[in-house]
């Protein structure tokens, strides 16, 4: 293990701005390979920021992404000033998604992001107020057991 | 097979980050949908895709993708080029269709077996 503290830092997000999107997540990835975490822990980081990021980005006005990085585990915080989801069970749903058509034609809208979200972590939770917003936490185990 | 080899082999054009065409392919993904790869794709990977927009970088940058290849001679817009060569990925076009691209591809792969 390179470090023996907390390393934490944030990123700013702003809805719709798809000229910029990934850049959080690519900065996230960059932080995690200078210290020098196993390559299997940045691959499912690097899918679990992303996706949060461009939930944020396709569906709401504004949001953050906080990480906080201690031996043991590292921690996502994705909160978000948006539509918030009205059903959650369903959201998690493979297949199911409320982006609209002009999204899909770029290739989102899938309905994979929560789902590759929680295939990736080893913990998830979101909560959402509708009107409000969302907010997703995600927690990554650093001392993986073979 | 590296991305030199395969450029070569297919003729491809490569629009970004002409230096790192020593990087090895070790295998090939086609999707158009995103998530899809992020979630199915795997390292050294070629992506075959016809989108052509900036996201594809950042998928390409975050899952080590060894490239992409954009088909029917489709071509990246402006910000996509620049942000290519500003993540270190190397994109490519071709004039050929996804399936026969991924196809060539695939028997390239299979012959260095």
């Amino acid at each position: 293990m390179a470090f023996n503290k907390t390393t934490e830092g944030s990123f700013q997000l702003i809805g719709g701005e798809f000229t910029h999107a990934g850049e959080a997540s690519m900065e996230l990835k960059r932080k995690l390979t200078d210290l020098v975490l196993a390559q299997d822990i940045i691959k499912r980081a690097a899918v679990v920021a992303f996706e949060a990021e461009m939930n944020v980005i396709i569906h709401a006005a504004a949001g953050w992404m906080r990480y906080y990085i201690t031996p043991d585990r590292l921690r996502l915080v994705i909160t978000d000033m948006g539509p918030g989801i009205k059903d959650i069970d369903m959201a998690m749903k493979d297949g199911y998604s409320t982006a609209p058509e002009w999204i899909k034609e770029m290739g989102w809208g899938a309905g994979m992001g929560l789902p590759n979200i929680k295939n990736n972590s080893d913990k998830m939770k979101i909560d959402s107020v509708v009107g409000e917003g969302t907010t997703v936490e995600i927690i990554i185990n650093l001392n993986q057991e073979e | 097979m590296n991305l030199g080899d395969l450029a070569g082999r297919l003729s491809l054009k490569i629009l970004s980050n002409k230096e790192d065409l020593e990087k090895a392919v070790s295998g090939g993904y086609v999707s158009d949908m995103l998530s899809d790869v992020l979630a199915n794709s795997s390292a050294g990977d070629i992506w075959i895709t016809f989108q052509r927009h900036t996201n594809i970088v950042a998928v390409a940058n975050l899952k080590n993708l060894a490239g992409i290849i954009i088909v029917n001679n489709r071509q990246p817009d402006e910000e996509t080029l620049k942000k290519a060569a500003t993540e270190k990925v190397t994109l490519m076009t071709t004039q050929m269709s996804t399936f026969e691209t991924a196809g060539r591809i695939y028997q390239l792969l299979e012959e260095k077996d």
